[in-house]
């Protein structure tokens, strides 16, 4: 059977490479980010942290877990979920960052 | 319709016999509507043991000074009073009985989209419940920290406080699964022709209650395990000698518990939407203006939680801006009250015992709303908070909210959930105790708490003796309404008038079907071919 | 037009299977997960900001190649989860099984890792009300107070993982998890990713913000 008449009666599949590759650059990214927080300063290291992290889970959540495939509907949720977490933190440092 | 309607009351079984009759083929029942009457025979005794509690505590506030029971015994009544109350009967409250009867019913589904979940959410409900009441007879005692269960104190106290947390942590999972079971129902089950914009607005609100039952309960959760987890291993996250926050707790605490109470309103509003077309017998003013205020309401309310720690020690910035927030969540909340009576404008309007009730909560809510208002002004807080003010608002919400548009739903739904009639008189009879005693009681407390009257509080001044007589004697009568009201329901299980497929002329899925319906709800699944709440114009006098 | 006769009462099937409805059910659920987690972020990011220097040196006490070679298996075993379902939808269905077993072993060898992190830290006093701990200042007692209420419920969370995942792989024995209806291991996966995607965001926390 071709790709596309599995695809087609079995749903979307990613194919053995992708999910290689999205592995190996989740890997690289690990060590970047362990080099930089071991080896430079501390600035420097939050700053890779708040930029390296969430592409990590953005590759497994879009890759890994097929997000990047889904509808629009899932892709909100996603969204709102994860944004719900964001704000609680971020209103709570109006009381932290403030007293 | 007449002739749908027709086709609907085949001879088949109601979902009361059909199934088996024995406790076994209801306590595993996946059948959405015995799950609802499970929960609702649950909550009902719960709340009746809650209320007397409350009553309890009346009478010792009869007197100054001791008159039945010691200061331990009264923190640990209005402790679980409250514990009783919100985790066991408001919180699960319309979603769990009506929410689960009538959300299927309402899109036009056979049930909701996961029902042994369904099942396994009540589960974990009497579980949770037993685990309470359990916590009330072994350890040291019953907790006395007040419901809230604030830190340190509840890191200290000896009494019970690990098993009635984790009950609520039980309860919590209860919540949750709900608030999936129903997002998901929404999104995939609504009958061909149904889309968002002509689903009725009970489950608009089921929906935004939903994703806050998902995303704010795991927080009370976590919550509540460092509460346990405080007291056994001495982690040290709210232990100041540790280097801990007291004041982390209260976030936590209430980041959930705020849009807890939206949880409990907002299926409430939902409900009130459902009556008040029906015996104003006009379509929804506003159907659109309502739908989102839904949406707007779970998501501003999620972002005020710090109106509750004013006075706590937040940071200035903190209590500016949560107020700013309080303030923006009344506009939501107002859009509605004002739809609900702009429908009744023009209407033809039939005050049975459902609108009376229905009527009665847009009075009551509105008192509610409008202190809480009054609660959200800094300044002012200064002087309320801790007070009987604030035992007087949310009674006023919680209970004239919510409270009474259960009963308000029960009286609209009864027959159709039951197929027997209650006697409309005698509801009506039950009002006028239960709305004088209600605000005897309660509007009391508002007086109280501003002259300065501190809640909790197991004894009181003597310049507050009077208001505690009339709050007292003012419980009596709703008591009195109460049982009343509750007990004329029971009868009417037993010996209540068969009640057809639609006593009240109302226009959404549920008057089409028998009343009990049977037990896949329709024989066909319907199709929607426009707006809800759509009325034939009633022939001016 | 009403029938006369009683219709059979047959309960929902499993021939009606919304694949699409359990998705999105198990997202949800997934979400309730992120909010759990979400509280123990929400207090670690306040005491971070409140006790950065006594963070930074309990954090120096943690192995980080410990934490790294862990994020390795995990980032390894969710690789070999995404792969099953691919094996699967190709038919390979041995393949597939293998796969989800290969995962269920990276799952235990993390909690190996995390058994003899924490077996070092314990027989050094470093434990909630331990000896060794209660001398350190307050800001290191709240480190490793959220060091092991957080890996601890991550820990829970990998077994809870593991004992599905054997579930998963007991279905697909049965073939009741097939080429044709892999919804559950789908939905089973979307859960070991998020746990490994909490683990991503541990390891910065504890490990690499020393």
């Amino acid at each position: 059977m071709t790709q596309l008449a599995i695809e087609e009666e079995h749903g979307h599949i990613v194919p053995y490479p992708t999910l290689i590759k999205v592995w190996a650059t989740l890997a690289v990214l690990t060590f970047i980010l362990t080099f930089i927080s071991k080896v430079f300063h501390e600035l420097l290291a939050v700053w890779a942290m708040l930029f390296i992290t969430p592409l990590k889970a953005c590759l497994v959540f879009y890759f890994f877990m097929h997000l990047k495939f889904e509808g629009p509907l899932l892709k909100t949720m996603v969204f709102v979920a994860l944004s719900t977490l964001v704000i609680f933190i971020g209103m709570l440092f109006f009381d932290v960052s403030f007293r | 319709m007449s002739a749908m309607a027709a086709h609907a009351l085949g001879d088949e079984p109601s979902y009361l016999e059909a199934g088996g009759r024995g406790l076994r083929s209801w306590i595993l029942s996946t059948d959405h509507k015995r799950i609802a009457i499970l929960y609702l025979v649950c909550m009902l005794s719960f709340f009746l043991v809650g209320a007397t509690l409350g009553v309890l505590m009346r009478l010792e506030q009869l007197t100054m000074g001791p008159t039945i029971m010691q200061p331990q015994t009264y923190n640990a009544m209005f402790t679980v009073h409250g514990v009783i109350m919100i985790f066991l009967f408001v919180i699960p409250g319309l979603p769990a009985v009506f929410g689960n009867f009538f959300l299927p019913i309402l899109i036009g589904a056979k049930d909701v989209a996961f029902p042994r979940l369904n099942l396994l959410s009540w589960y974990f409900f009497v579980t949770g419940a037993v685990l309470a009441v359990t916590s009330l007879f072994t350890g040291a005692g019953p907790p006395d920290t007040g419901w809230t269960f604030y830190v340190p104190y509840s890191i200290r106290t000896g009494t019970n406080v690990s098993l009635a947390v984790f009950a609520a942590f039980v309860l919590g999972f209860s919540s949750i699964l709900t608030g999936i079971n129903f997002v998901t129902t929404i999104h995939r089950l609504r009958a061909p022709g149904m889309g968002w914009h002509r689903m009725p607005l009970f489950p608009w609100s089921l929906y935004a209650t939903g994703w806050v039952q998902i995303l704010a309960t795991p927080i009370i959760g976590i919550t509540l395990l460092l509460v346990i987890l405080e007291r056994f291993f001495g982690i040290g996250v709210f232990d100041p000698a540790k280097g801990g926050d007291p004041l982390l707790y209260q976030h936590l605490f209430w980041i959930y518990s705020h849009p807890a109470v939206y949880i409990m309103i907002l299926p409430a509003m939902g409900a009130i939407t459902e009556i008040i077309p029906t015996f104003a017998h006009r379509t929804i003013f506003g159907y659109r203006a309502i739908a989102y205020s839904s949406v707007a309401i779970a998501a501003l309310g999620s972002v005020v939680w710090g109106h509750h720690m004013f006075t706590s020690g937040m940071g200035e910035m903190a209590n500016v801006v949560f107020s700013l927030l309080t303030f923006l969540v009344a506009i939501p909340s107002a859009i509605k009250v004002f739809n609900w009576v702009s429908t009744l404008h023009k209407g033809s309007i039939v005050v049975e015992p459902p609108m009376l009730y229905a009527l009665t909560f847009i009075f009551l809510f509105s008192i509610g709303g409008l202190t809480g208002l009054m609660q959200g002004a800094l300044a002012v807080n200064v002087h309320l908070h801790d007070t009987y003010f604030i035992v007087g608002h949310f009674h006023y919400v919680m209970f004239g909210g919510t409270g009474f548009a259960f009963f308000a739903s029960l009286l609209y739904w009864f027959p159709k959930m039951f197929g027997k009639m209650y006697n409309r008189r005698v509801a009506t009879l039950a009002w006028f105790p239960m709305f004088i005693g209600f605000n005897m009681l309660y509007f009391t407390m508002l007086v109280l708490g501003v002259m300065g009257m501190p809640r909790r509080y197991y004894d009181h001044l003597p310049q507050f003796h009077t208001a505690h007589v009339v709050a007292t004697v003012g419980s009596w009568f709703l008591v009195a309404g109460l049982l009343i009201l509750l007990g004329n329901f029971v009868v009417a299980l037993f010996r209540g008038r068969k009640a057809e497929a639609n006593p009240w002329g109302g226009v959404s899925l549920e008057w089409t079907i028998s009343s009990p319906p049977p037990m896949e709800n329709f024989e066909q699944v319907p199709t929607i071919a426009g707006p809800p709440y759509h009325f034939n114009p009633v022939a001016h006098r | 037009m009403s029938s006369a006769i009683p219709q059979p009462h047959t309960l929902p099937s499993a021939a009606h299977h919304d694949y699409a409805g359990s998705k999105i059910a198990m997202w949800l659920f997934l979400f309730s997960e992120i909010c759990l987690f979400g509280g123990l972020f929400l207090l670690y990011s306040a005491y971070r900001a409140k006790y950065p220097h006594e963070f930074h040196d309990a954090g120096n006490e943690l192995n980080f190649v410990i934490g790294v070679i862990n994020t390795l298996v995990l980032l390894t075993s969710s690789l070999s989860m995404a792969a099953s379902i691919t094996a699967l939808q190709k038919g390979s269905r041995r393949l597939a099984m293998l796969l989800v077993g290969v995962t269920v072993v990276l799952g235990a060898v993390f909690l190996v890792n995390k058994y003899f992190e924490w077996m070092a830290k314990f027989h050094h006093g470093l434990y909630p009300n331990g000896p060794e701990l209660l001398k350190r200042p307050p800001g290191e007692i709240l480190f490793f107070g959220l060091y092991f209420t957080m890996t601890g419920l991550h820990g829970l969370h990998v077994i809870a993982g593991m004992v599905v995942l054997s579930f998963m792989l007991a279905l697909m024995a049965r073939n009741r998890i097939r080429q044709d209806d892999y919804g559950k291991l789908e939905n089973a996966g979307l859960y070991w990713h998020l746990v490994d995607v909490i683990w991503i965001f541990l390891l910065n926390l504890f490990y690499l913000a020393a």
